[in-house]
């Protein structure tokens, strides 16, 4: 038998470990998000860009003018605006990450069947599953650098450690979006998605974005400060104040855990979704 | 020519304690088109996914191109286009870059990909749909796209759930001669059906399943020849009147099946029979003498009839 490109093409990777869930193309999938970005999804990409930007210009500067300036936690004062600014840099790398890999990866999976169609062809599900959050990083990455180039001519971030909260961001994502992705793998309806923004909300409110935690007893900053959310906050308030300390590692360490608990998860679901 | 493309033993899926399919036997040869007819549930499509690589079985052996679709998953697709029974075109991609993504997925460089479009569009005729929304396609065009699409990857294996499901007549026989051209081009195709003449038409052998299991199988000549008889009358006397009459008929002819809208002789000559029943003084309000067809077989061995 004549062997079509497409035979040649998978024997390639024939024999190699993993063979049977990845085919080494997770960038087609990726491909196939921007084509799809190119003509739909616009409107998505700015609301997710402009929220954050609203937020900080209501509370930042309309709230921030009766609060002056604020204690950062580490003592010295900033204005309100530089203090909230990295929390909604953090918010928005996780609701932007939170959003790809539950309503979109729910509505591919279930409702457009998309995913099935991805593997009905020689794809393997791992491709797909990387395919799909690397765009979901992708797009932090584009959310986080609009943000910055908005608020840094502002003044919003006094120290040039500050730019490492782009990359800080896109961990924030990939933690968000790989957890996300395996929970996501359980639902199956549309009603049972609510309960993720059940948790999202009150995350989003207490985690320290617009108040020092210092304004909870003792025992409740702990608890707050094991959340995803407000971890997320401390690595890229302390990156874009500078204060830098070995503290920051941890948090990056947090997301590291997180990703690899979310990827684990997710990669044994995935049998269990595609195959069944 | 006898060489086994798909080779399954004891076959079984469960769904939980539910069998869906339940230990079946078949084979499928190089450019053989094979045909799977039965009722809704009868564990086709299940079947069909399994084959396909995208649903694992829970017991029994299964090989497709000498190896197990378990093991070789992406390998196994690469030779496979399938059409699935539910629609799953990518609905935020105009038709053009549905075609260009799906052949990007096995891998094809764009190069290669974009030389065949003009070819698919033609197939799916859909020239002028190019850079429409899938959204904005009929149920049909959607269904022309879809098997379009499965064609980029020049398969060895076509795997077709109900493919004419939801087309008018005239794109199913375009669609027939396709397949057809196809198959003498050497491609084997498994195709689902609930339309017999589509079955005649296309299959060269085919099994008929009902409940996860095989209840026949054979070429559609075959099966006609060993469950009906060479013709059948159909006789209406008004829906109230059709079971009465039954067994004042039973007598006449071979076999008989009531429906609810109609009686079904099954004899060697029909039109004896209707002279024989319009001798003994019964006047059926209409009447049609035709030759058996899958139907008939589909009716004797599922009990139950396609056009209720
Ligand atoms: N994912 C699933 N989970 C649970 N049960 C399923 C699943 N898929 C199919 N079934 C059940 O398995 C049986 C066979 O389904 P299948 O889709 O194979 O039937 P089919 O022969 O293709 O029918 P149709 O002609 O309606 O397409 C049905 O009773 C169905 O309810
Ligand atoms: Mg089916």
């Amino acid at each position: 038998m004549l062997l079509s490109a497409a035979v040649a093409i998978a024997e390639r990777r024939s024999g190699r470990l993993g063979d049977k869930y990845y085919a080494g193309r997770s960038h087609i999938v990726l491909e196939r998000s921007l084509i799809a970005f190119k003509s739909s999804t616009w409107v998505v990409i700015v609301t997710g860009f402009v929220e954050p930007v609203l937020y900080l210009l209501s509370f930042g500067y309309g709230v921030g003018k009766f609060i002056g300036s604020i204690d950062s936690g580490t003592g010295r004062m900033v204005s309100y605006a530089a203090f909230i600014a990295p929390g909604l840099l953090a918010t928005s790398a996780m609701n932007g990450a939170i959003y790809d890999s539950t309503w979109n990866v729910f509505f591919k999976l279930r409702e457009s069947r998309l995913y099935h169609a991805m593997l009905a062809t020689s794809l393997g599900p791992l491709d797909v599953a990387l395919g799909e959050i690397a765009w979901a990083l992708l797009r932090g990455l584009i959310y986080a650098i609009g943000f910055m180039a908005v608020v840094a001519p502002l003044g919003l971030i006094p120290s040039w450690w500050g730019i490492l909260a782009i990359p800080a961001a896109v961990l924030i994502a990939f933690g968000f979006a790989s957890i996300g992705m395996a929970i996501t793998s359980y639902f199956t309806s549309f009603q049972q998605m609510s309960l993720v923004n059940i948790v999202l909300l009150p995350m989003f409110l207490f985690s320290g974005s617009f108040y020092p935690l210092t304004v909870f007893p003792g025992w409740v900053q702990g608890m707050i400060k094991a959340l995803p959310l407000s971890q997320a906050i401390q690595l890229v308030r302390g990156l874009t104040l500078g204060a830098i300390n070995v503290g920051l590692l941890s948090h990056v360490l947090y997301f590291l855990v997180m990703i690899a608990c979310g990827l684990f998860i997710t990669t044994r679901r995935l049998d269990a979704l595609f195959m069944r | 020519m006898s060489e086994n493309l798909i080779e399954v033993k004891g076959l079984t899926k469960k769904y939980g304690d539910f069998v869906a399919v339940n230990g079946i036997d078949f084979h499928v040869r190089k450019s053989e088109s094979f045909g799977f007819l039965g009722p809704n549930g009868a564990g086709k499509s299940t079947t069909m996914r399994i084959l396909a690589a995208t649903s694992r079985r829970t017991s029994g052996q299964v090989s497709v191109l000498g190896k197990d679709p378990e093991i070789y998953g992406p390998q196994i697709r690469a030779h496979l286009g399938v059409v699935p029974q539910e629609g799953n075109l990518d609905v935020q991609l105009t038709v053009t870059e549905n075609l260009y993504i799906y052949g990007r997925y096995f891998g094809l460089s764009s190069k290669f990909i974009r030389s065949k479009i003009d070819d698919l569009l033609e197939f799916a005729q859909l020239v002028d749909k190019r850079d429409v929304k899938v959204e904005a396609l009929s149920g049909g065009m959607k269904r022309r796209l879809i098997i379009a699409r499965s064609l980029v990857s020049e398969p060895d294996i076509l795997i077709l759930d109900e493919p004419t499901t939801g087309l008018d007549p005239q794109a199913r026989h375009i669609l027939w001669d396709r397949l057809f051209r196809l198959k003498e081009d050497g491609m084997t195709l498994l195709i689902t059906t609930h339309y017999m003449d589509e079955a005649e038409q296309l299959c060269d052998r085919l099994i008929v399943m009902d409940k996860g299991s095989i209840m026949s199988e054979g070429s559609p000549a075959d099966l006609i020849k060993k469950y009906s008889t060479k013709e059948v009358l159909e006789v209406r006397f008004g829906s109230n009147r059709n079971a009465d009459m039954a067994p004042t008929l039973q007598n006449l002819c071979d076999r008989i099946e009531v429906l609810p809208d109609r009686i079904l002789l099954y004899a060697e000559d029909a039109e004896a029979v209707l002279e024989d029943i319009i001798g003994a003084g019964h006047h059926p309000n209409t009447s049609l003498v035709r030759r058996s067809s899958l139907e008939d077989v589909f009716l004797r061995l599922t009990g139950r009839s396609l056009i209720e």
